[in-house]
């Protein structure tokens, strides 16, 4: 047995690449300018092998010897520590022991395919600095080179002799003693336990025991805690809440139900036998109908924690656990689509201003980018819709949101677990990965959660999900399971335990193939580890289901059976380690009982700066060139936008591909021109004004950009994820009810149902700080993400300006409209009147841009959103390389004055600026007869956006070629 | 005219064959889908195709380096197979990864004495990127290209900078028309294409390589993308085309075997 060491570098003449990483991150987080790096990739190899085939694997495997050289020697040989170019500072950064590490893994089997002998691989990075100070090595260190939560640093070479395997487990039945502890000493065990439940549930439980006249097994304890997790239950929202605001108190049995869910139910009565809702608020993802043959369903989820602490592998994790949710739906849906959706602090804070146990935000996005990036592209489904929003308040707990759309045949919509079938375990192993994942992610974060979480941290393997996706899709097809959910949060504690709630199940908790030897049965049964999905197979087909896997290389394993008992048993060889009823888990958690309380913000009015001393081209630019409305180009070319092969509008669209989309259109099926378009709308900003009207606003930027491109009002089927602080204090969960009351009253104006949600709550970070404790919460963050139907592609338009002699028209009402506005933030203007949503004005006017669109009328068609109007018109010309001149003289308005600053920069609600071709105006004039409307003026060639206000003066005039670097050079990384 | 068959090679995280077997059957073809474990177990399968299609994606995750361990698998169970494939005059293309994986095989361009001669590696910008580039036919060489002068088709990659281990090299293979495909600068250059028109730096501004034959075609474009006009990203401003620039290639392929 000899453990080899493989250094790869960059041949001769070639970049480092991974050095001159390095390199730039220094400097972009100031920490040292121009710091010469040198880098290797490396293997650890441990195996019978001798030396030859050591370097045969260097040369035929590990490097490309066209463009690297390598070292090859034995572990701790002084040939691997040479300094090459003389930089004497040795780092090795190398994943810690348990962590999944991909490489590592298909390298084994890629050696085994030479028939040689290895029994494990590790991957590590190697890093050669020139002489520093250990002050300096320790900071970049943590700030760059590694993650304290999943990788080690070594410095110096590496003494290693051989690869720890983890050691055998040794069965041991544990039980908590609980029956004698008091309320202080139920709140500890909560706390020490990482079972984060409330007193209240700590007395339950133990009330539950002492009837029992037992204490419970770990695993018992912890299949509770799962189950009645905020993440798993979502006890808060759908607990008992007593509201008040200003119309007098409200009390809920069940907030989300009786709002959220209760519009959806009045939507789909009204509709009757129109309506196109198939499934609710019940599986993993929310599912409509799309066409004759296939359903449509689309989820979105957070991975808010796991992101601050290791944002890679946080989101990396992220969007592999919401792809296995339309996966998990019905017996299977197809997933067609990514959206995703970030908020962090602005890239460019300084280092030194970072409280302790933060992550730079400009590496939380890069790490979060890089990880949606690559698991999504790996899985080959297009990331074709997203935003991100900038605030300081997400410094220590930014949100990562992910979502998918799949595509399912309506004769497999529906699942049911029988009793007498197999719990079949398929894809990925079962390590130590994610433990406590579903409880940590109801916890608030502290500077502290890096040491104490660690395990709740976690890189994905997408090739082992694309793997199973490939296998389940045959499988259903051949019809060979009867239902199948994804395991997420809590594990097969939450999966089984979810699947077997009608029936009952019996668990073989031996029978889970393991990554490495050591898991107790609570760790198995309460692991995270990813990629895994469990299936309800007939003793009948598992045969033909196992061989199936078995031909693709995914594992498939039987670890259990439903059972018609009512109860959750959990056996470990023989020894039953726990036993409980289903009621328990499901039925028996006592209701949370919490006051919301909504005092709106005392308003103010804000105070417009003199006409003239502005100056507004500069504004202009400002407003396009913060975060929030720069392009992020940088971020959607990373994303494959177009594998499955149905783009049929892209998310960056115009003259030079390079213009921003309201929404992308995919064609799920290829032989079809039906679409879907998907969108978003967020806009945190107007819940410091009034968190109901920046619901409503999220709703309609949500619907105004799907039917922007051509997508039909009346199918758009729309998803909320609330991320808030704690809601534990009044007047946060106050903010949050008036938020899903807004949900509620929008939804039933627009007919526009809510078809599923999540939330995430308690996003706050706490650290000592110099005065003492310290806590940011972030704003409340509502994400309303939409999904369209589109009849036919073709008839699609887009945003970019087309042809010179078009009239461009404004729809919708322009109002004093500037509180939480982009305009108010780069000026630093306070107060104002936020954004409202008049729901029959904007049903109509969806009604009418959509007629408009189908009979050809637009050439382009752009909804008005940050910056208003004089940011949209900049954004058409520029993405269309044409130039526009209009005049504000016209712009439709409530009664009484809007200044010119107003209707440039208001952000109004519901509107649109058109472009249509002279033959068209009758027609669209005709088409807009019952919404406000006015033609603005007109495209042309001059390359330039001029605006004149309401008495002539100039107000803009700037070339599109300025307005558009403004646009794009804050990201352009 | 006879239908050629065609057999998509997939593999763990292959993930384009889906629409790379709607392109061939749209022009015309029969396509399969044949996962490479099924091959390993009967590798006699290919003998009844025409056209072997290595389609994109990242096949076991491009683990190690892109197509790497997928390449390995058909130089150590499957050379003879495709050397027999090839020698009946019949039809291999390789996409994106399968291009990766054509010359990490060694299938496409014969090793030297060092190994492999050629290699797609990191793209100089360092990062993935998915865009449309503009793209010239070299020559007559490549079947696949047959009647066509230039292509306007999107790429999807992180490691497509196509390198010669020798100069000579490339220029032997510039001389012979076996590079065959490549990237076209948007607007006047003095022949030199900037990124991104070259959207990952590749000498000589190589997007696609044939073998001696013709016959043998890997290219880090992706033609399946671009089979219908709504695929287009300026479809909405240009008009939709007649059809894609990506399915004459498809149509080649199949029409090769009407002959």
């Amino acid at each position: 047995m000899t453990l080899w060491e493989i250094d790869i570098y960059p041949a001769e003449g070639q970049p480092d690449r991974l050095g001159n990483t390095v390199t730039g991150d220094a400097a972009d987080l100031d920490l040292a300018k121009d710091l010469a790096v040198s880098a290797a990739r490396g293997f650890l190899v441990q195996g019978d092998i001798d030396e030859t085939q050591a370097n045969q694997l260097a040369r035929e495997l590990f490097a490309d010897g066209v463009v690297e050289r390598t070292v090859v020697a034995r572990a701790g040989d002084a040939r691997l520590s040479e300094p090459p170019n003389g930089k004497p500072q040795l780092l090795h950064v190398m994943l810690k022991p348990g962590v999944m590490d991909p490489v590592a893994q298909s390298a084994l089997n890629a050696i085994a395919d030479f028939g040689l002998k290895v029994d494990a691989v590790r991957t590590f990075r190697k890093f050669w600095l020139p002489e520093t100070s250990a002050e300096t090595v320790a900071t970049l260190s943590s700030r760059i080179l590694a993650n304290d939560s999943i990788e080690q640093v070594v410095v110096g070479p590496l003494q290693l002799d051989r690869l720890q395997l983890g050691a055998p487990y040794q069965f041991e039945l544990v039980h908590v003693a609980i029956l004698n502890l008091d309320d202080e000493g139920l709140t500890r065990l909560s706390r020490e336990g990482q079972l984060y439940l409330t007193l209240v549930e700590m007395q339950t439980i133990q009330k539950y025991f002492r009837d029992l006249g037992r204490d419970p097994t770990d695993a018992e304890l912890e299949s509770i805690a799962q189950t009645w997790s905020e993440h798993c239950s979502h006890k808060t929202l759908a607990g008992r809440i007593a509201y008040r605001d200003e119309n007098g108190e409200q009390r809920f049995e069940n907030m989300l139900k009786e709002t959220i869910f209760a519009a959806t139910q009045q939507i789909r009565r009204d509709l009757g036998d129109d309506d196109w809702c198939v499934s609710v608020f019940e599986d993993n993802a929310g599912i409509v109908r799309f066409d004759d043959e296939y359903n449509v369903v689309f989820k979105v989820e957070t991975h808010n924690h796991p992101s601050a602490l290791e944002p890679y592998g946080g989101a990396n994790t992220g969007i592999g656990g919401v792809i296995r949710d339309p996966m998990g739906t019905g017996l299977g849906a197809k997933p067609i689509c990514n959206t995703d959706v970030f908020c962090f602090a602005p890239p460019d804070i300084s280092t030194s201003d970072l409280p302790p146990g933060v992550l730079h935000p400009r590496r939380v996005m890069k790490g979060v980018v890089s990880g949606v990036r690559d698991y999504g592209n790996r899985m080959g489904i297009p990331t074709v819709n997203g935003a991100i929003y900038f605030d300081e308040r997400y410094l220590g707990n930014p949100l990562v949101y992910c979502g998918n759309v799949g595509l399912i045949p309506r004769n497999k919509s529906r699942k049911e677990v029988k009793a007498g079938d197999w719990i079949v375990s398929v894809g990925g192993r079962t390590g130590r990965d994610g433990i406590h994942g579903a409880t940590f992610s109801s916890a608030e974060l502290t500077s502290e959660s890096e040491s104490l979480s660690g395990g709740a941290v976690q890189i994905g393997n997408a090739i082992t999900e694309k793997m199973v996706l490939d296998v389940i899709m045959q499988a259903r097809d051949r019809g060979l399971y009867s239902a199948i959910t994804d395991c997420g949060a809590g594990g097969f504690s939450s999966a089984v335990g979810e699947m077997g709630e009608k029936t009952g199940a019996e668990v073989w908790l031996d029978k889970a193939p393991l990554k490495y030897d050591g898991l107790s049965y609570t760790e198995i049964w309460i692991s995270e580890a990813q990629e895994r999905m469990v299936l309800s197979v007939p003793p009948a087909n598992w045969d033909e289901f196992e061989s199936l896997c078995r031909s693709e290389g995914v594992e498939a394993s039987i670890i259990g059976k439903f059972v018609e008992t009512g109860r959750l048993q959990l056996k470990y060889n023989d020894n039953v380690v726990a036993d409980l009823p289903m009621a328990l888990l499901h039925d028996g958690r006592p209701p949370i009982v919490r006051d919301a309380i909504y005092a709106a913000p005392a308003t103010k009015p804000l105070n417009l700066p003199a006409p003239g001393s502005l100056d507004l081209n500069d504004t202009l630019k400002k407003i396009l060139g913060s975060l929030n409305v720069a392009s992020k180009e940088w971020v959607i070319r990373q994303y494959d936008h177009e594998v499955q092969g149905g783009s049929a509008i892209k998310p960056l669209v115009g003259v030079e591909n390079d213009g921003p989309g309201d929404a992308a259109v995919v064609r799920p099926v290829l032989n079809s021109y039906r679409g879907i378009a998907v969108s978003c709308g967020m806009n945190p900003r107007y819940g410091d004004f009034d968190t109901y009207h920046m619901a409503a606003s999220a709703i309609d930027e949500a619907m105004r950009n799907c039917v922007a491109v051509g997508a039909d009002p009346s199918r758009i089927s729309i998803l909320d994820n609330f991320c808030w602080g704690y809601t534990d204090r009044p007047e946060t969960l106050g903010s949050l009810v008036r938020a899903a009351l807004a949900c509620r009253d929008l939804a039933i104006a627009f007919g526009t149902p809510f078809i599923s949600g999540k939330d995430s709550l308690n996003n706050e970070f706490s650290y000592e700080g110099e005065t003492g404790k310290q806590t940011i919460s972030i704003p409340p963050s509502l994400l309303i993400s939409a999904m369209g139907q589109v009849e036919d592609v073709r008839k699609c338009v887009t945003m970019d300006l087309k042809e010179a002699g078009n009239t461009l028209y404004i729809v919708g009402l322009t109002n004093n409209e500037l509180g939480g506005s982009h305009f108010a933030f780069v000026e630093q203007l306070e107060g104002g009147e936020v954004p409202k949503v008049n729901t029959d004005i904007a049903k109509q006017t969806f009604a009418a841009i959509h007629q408009a669109i189908q009979t050809g009328c637009l050439r382009s068609c752009h909804d008005l959103s940050e910056g208003g109007l004089a940011v949209a018109v900049a954004e058409m010309a520029f993405a269309g390389g044409m130039g526009a001149s209009i005049s504000l003289a016209k712009v439709p308005r409530n009664a009484g004055d809007v200044a010119d600053l107003s209707l440039l920069f208001s952000e109004s609600n519901s509107r649109f600026v058109c472009e249509v071709p002279a033959g068209k105006q009758a027609e669209f004039e005709q088409l807009m007869s019952g919404v406000p409307h006015a033609a603005l003026g007109e495209v042309n060639e001059s390359k330039r956006v001029s605006i004149t206000g309401q008495t002539g003066d100039s107000l803009i005039d700037g070339s599109i070629a300025e307005l558009k670097e403004a646009w794009q050079s804050p990201l352009r990384w | 005219m006879p239908t050629p068959r065609v057999l998509i090679l997939r593999a763990p995280g292959t993930n384009c064959d889906l629409e790379s077997a709607y392109a061939f059957e749209l022009a015309g073809g029969k396509a399969d889908s044949v996962h490479i474990n099924q091959l390993l177990e009967t590798p006699s399968l290919p003998s009844q195709y025409q056209i072997l299609c290595l389609p994109g994606g990242f096949s076991y995750g491009d683990d190690i380096s892109a197509g790497r361990i997928l390449g390995n698998q058909i130089r150590h169970h499957l050379q003879e197979t495709l050397v027999e494939f090839k020698s009946a005059g019949k039809l291999i293309l390789g996409i994106c990864n399968g291009f990766q994986i054509l010359i990490r095989s060694g299938i496409l361009l014969a090793d030297d004495e060092q190994g492999e001669p050629a290699t797609l590696t990191w793209n100089a910008s360092g990062k993935f990127e998915d865009r449309w580039v503009k793209l010239s036919v070299d020559g007559h060489k490549s079947v696949f290209l047959n009647g066509i002068e230039s292509m306007y088709l999107p790429v999807a990659h992180a490691e497509g900078k196509f390198v010669t281990r020798s100069t000579a090299l490339l220029d032997h293979l510039k001389a012979e028309g076996q590079l065959a495909l490549r990237y076209k600068s948007l607007h006047q250059s003095n022949g030199h294409v900037p990124y991104p028109d070259n959207p990952n730096g590749s000498l000589a501004d190589v997007a696609g390589v044939c073998d001696e034959t013709g016959r043998v075609f890997g290219l880090m474009p992706h033609p399946e993308r671009f089979v219908d006009p709504t695929q287009h990203p300026r479809w909405t401003r240009e008009g939709l085309q007649e059809c894609g620039d990506g399915l004459l290639m498809f149509q080649n392929a199949v029409r090769y075997f009407a002959n």
